[in-house]
């Protein structure tokens, strides 16, 4: 199978176009899949936040948009309670398993890792070329849930049972078997992602590169792809057992029949909270590449940071069930789980220092990658400070239930998914599609993002605070939320704002990559590998494999001609031979 | 080096790739049926002693037969490894062989052990002791399942040859340490399902 390979490899230039662009095996053509992949899906579920936007500020009126959806999904545009909650539960879905995911491991980890490590490719590059079908396959069943008979799955993201057991109470039968059926194979997709991300590090690294040189986006990288594998099979467990419940009539989650629906929530959240940092660490491992380059400083505390996220990682396993303080818990254990859910936040804040620390006294260029990575890292702190009123089990139990929660997550999630993800897309699109992003576009897109979403979520807090409860389809029903309509409406404009404000995302994106300026091989001046290796970058990265002499951040160093070392060139200027 | 296709100038450790993904799959496999294990041993604690009536109906003879039969297996394959290991090529395909069917005795016992279950009335839906004996015997057989075909493969190609083959070795490894999974998993659900009510 080897001698094929290579031969698969030598013949490069006789591929046909569906081996080279569609079935290929190629890290980079397939991070460029799990992007386009990913930029769809976020269409996709950014339209149904608008819906559900609509809905409660507008309640059951037309939604704009929404008149060529057919009866009885929807009735010319207005959105009844079984639509809303399809469209709460796919929204949330999609965006963390089928945008964040993607976009960050998928797009990024692919395409970065091998360039990083200083390999040719992955370690099984067929199996990763399965990844990513696997992924599309999952994303099908997921569309294809909205198109069955009584609609796609309704039960929340977090598909609580029996709410999902049993297809009575939300009177969705296959759009929720699609739903597990579409999970289940995005794990499977990501389980082999991981594999892949692991043994590419620990056996392909470039002569020279230890593992305490690797730039650490890559320790993310692997430290996220650790938590994911360890943390999901509890999920799959469960995820077969809920089919069972709904497909067979076992009754693992049903209590009439002997289950227990809590048990559901304990291996959702066991993986969940984990997930949570799967998604996070990429985010801010572009960050940690991005604020280096554009402050001309090394990072602060490299090795510092590696630690904290092990802790932060070895933690989340034991966090789970702050999620759960409202579910009715055995009190006894409400403790241990707020006292692990405040501690979990001391690494993140070592890791934020870390950030401020390399900003201090560095010679600053705001360019839109490193407006970006500000922007992350400005945002997740309020999502941050905000989880830890959430970790105290005396005041989430009041706002968990509420607007505030959704706000919290928010402010967690954007930040890593999409200004992580902006700001990745931003730094490294010149490697990628050979062309500079125009700058301007890039600003005003950064500036209405970032304004819009706040904008967005800081009144939701102020909502929670109000007792504005999460699932609810029609806020106008109760007389103590009424006051609050306007805040309501304030909202969905800006979040209508927020969807406008990615045009010029896209026209930049399309027009950067058919008519932008020509990037070089490095235009940022990095030092990491990937910036080593040419513009487009050739089919097996390198032409010869890079030798390795010092870590990846030395910028800025005494004695030096230049302020940046490429890591696959030795520091003393003479001693180029 | 099995699904290693690049070309590698350089090895940045000594474990070949191979390895270390088979051994982050038995990972993420130990977490799949360790949630199992862990959520079955939850609700028996959780049932007061009602599963142990369930639990009287399943045969402990029949299943320490098979238990026998997986271990033996489990000896066969590592004879298999030692003998490619050893390049002794006849007895590597011998000891395969065996594996092989030694796995498709395993499951015939089993698929007899179910009919006799059915036939008697137990059925996924006769409790939860029930719902979850076939879940997780299912789950596993499905696993037990793979194996076999994993090591029909790798004899097929002793018999043809094309396991001697540099691109080929460590292959035996490989499937060696999926099948021994296979194996522990159940070490753990036997005393779970057939001896302890």
């Amino acid at each position: 199978m080897a001698e094929q390979a290579t031969s698969e490899v030598q013949h490069t230039e006789q591929m046909s176009f569906v081996r080279k662009y569609i079935f290929s095996v190629d890290h980079k053509v397939i991070g460029k899949q799990y992007l386009f992949l990913s930029l769809f899906m976020a269409l996709v579920a950014g339209t149904m936040a608008y819906y559900v936007r609509w809905q409660l500020a507008w309640p059951e009126t037309a939604v704009p948009g929404a008149g060529w959806i057919p009866e009885p999904t929807a009735f010319s545009g207005i959105i009844p309670p079984e639509f809303y909650n399809a469209l709460v539960t796919m929204h949330g879905t999609i965006m963390v398993f089928f945008v964040g995911m993607p976009l960050l491991l998928g797009a990024f980890g692919n395409y970065l890792l091998p360039l990083m490590v200083g390999a040719r490719d992955m370690a099984f590059p067929r199996l990763n070329m399965m990844s990513f079908w696997t992924i599309f396959t999952a994303s099908l069943c997921m569309i294809a849930s909205f198109f069955v008979e009584g609609g796609s799955a309704a039960a929340g993201w977090t598909g609580y049972a029996p709410l999902s057991a049993d297809p009575i109470y939300t009177g969705v039968t296959w759009g929720l078997n699609l739903w597990i059926i579409g999970l289940a194979l995005e794990f499977t997709s990501f389980l082999m992602g991981g594999i892949n991300f692991l043994t590419t590090t620990v056996t392909m690294r470039a002569p020279g590169m230890t593992m305490l040189r690797l730039p650490l986006m890559v320790w993310m990288q692997i430290t996220a792809a650790v938590l994911f594998m360890l943390s999901v099979g509890p999920l799959v467990a469960g995820a077969i057992l809920l089919l069972l419940d709904r497909t067979v009539g076992t009754g693992f989650f049903l209590p009439g029949k002997g289950g227990d629906p809590l048990l559901w929530q304990h291996l959702f959240w066991f993986f969940g909270h984990p997930e949570v940092y799967v998604v996070l660490l990429p985010g801010i491992g572009a960050v940690m590449e991005i604020l280096p380059v554009f402050s001309r400083k090394p990072i602060f505390g490299y090795r510092t940071i590696i630690w904290s996220t092990m802790v932060a990682g070895v933690l989340s396993f034991l966090v789970w069930a702050h999620h759960m303080y409202v579910s009715g818990m055995d009190p006894n254990l409400v403790m241990p789980f707020s006292i692990t859910t405040i501690l979990i936040s001391v690494p993140f804040a070592v890791i934020i220092f870390a950030f401020m620390a390399t900003l201090w006294g560095g010679s600053i260029e705001f360019k839109t990658p490193m407006l970006y990575a500000i922007g992350t890292v400005t945002t997740f702190i309020i999502g941050g400070v905000t989880g830890i009123f959430n970790g105290s089990p005396p005041v989430d139990i009041f706002i968990h239930d509420t607007y505030f929660v959704v706000s919290h997550f928010h402010f967690t999630l954007f930040p890593s998914v999409f200004l992580g993800g902006f700001a990745a897309l931003y730094f490294w699109f010149p490697k990628m599609f050979g062309k500079m992003m125009n700058e301007t576009l890039g600003k005003i897109h950064f500036w209405w993002t970032m304004i819009c979403f706040n904008l967005v979520f800081i009144p939701m807090f102020v909502l929670g605070m109000g007792g504005h409860m999460r699932r609810i389809y029609n806020p106008m029903q109760y007389d103590f939320l009424k006051p609050m309509q306007g805040i309501n409406q304030f909202i969905t404009y800006s979040a209508i704002l927020l969807l406008l404000g990615q045009i010029p995302f896209i026209v930049n994106f399309f027009w950067s990559m058919f008519g932008g300026k020509k990037a070089g091989d490095n235009p940022w001046n990095a030092n990491t590998l990937e910036w080593a290796t040419t513009t487009p970058v050739p089919h097996e990265n390198f032409d010869t494999i890079p030798t390795v002499y010092h870590g990846p951040y030395d910028y800025s160093l005494p004695n030096q001609n230049e302020d940046w070392q490429p890591q696959h060139l030795e520091k003393e200027p003479a001693a180029v031979a | 080096m099995s699904g290693a296709s690049t070309v590698t100038e350089y090895q940045a450790t000594h474990t070949v790739p191979g390895r270390m993904g088979v051994w982050w799959f038995l990972a993420s496999e130990i977490m799949v049926f360790g949630g199992f294990l862990a959520v079955y041993i939850l609700y028996r604690m959780a049932s007061h002693g009602a599963w142990a009536a369930m639990a009287e109906h399943v045969s402990a003879p029949i299943g320490t037969f098979n238990t026998v039969v997986l271990l033996t297996s489990s000896l066969t394959m590592v004879k298999a490894f030692e003998a490619v290991d050893k390049d002794a090529r006849d007895k590597a395909r011998n000891y395969l062989l065996i594996t092989v069917l030694l796995g498709v005795a395993f499951l015939c016992v089993k698929g007899f052990e179910y009919s006799h279950e059915i036939s008697m009335g137990f059925t996924p839906l006769s409790g939860s002791f029930w719902s979850f004996y076939y879940v997780l015997t299912g789950l596993h057989g499905l696993h037990v399942l793979a194996g076999i075909i994993a090591n029909f493969c790798l004899y097929i190609m002793a018999v043809r040859g094309t396991l001697w083959s540099k691109n080929c070795q460590g292959r035996v490894e490989f499937a060696g340490l999926y099948w021994h999974l296979v194996d522990v998993i159940w070490i753990f659900l036997f005393p779970l399902l057939y001896l302890s009510y």
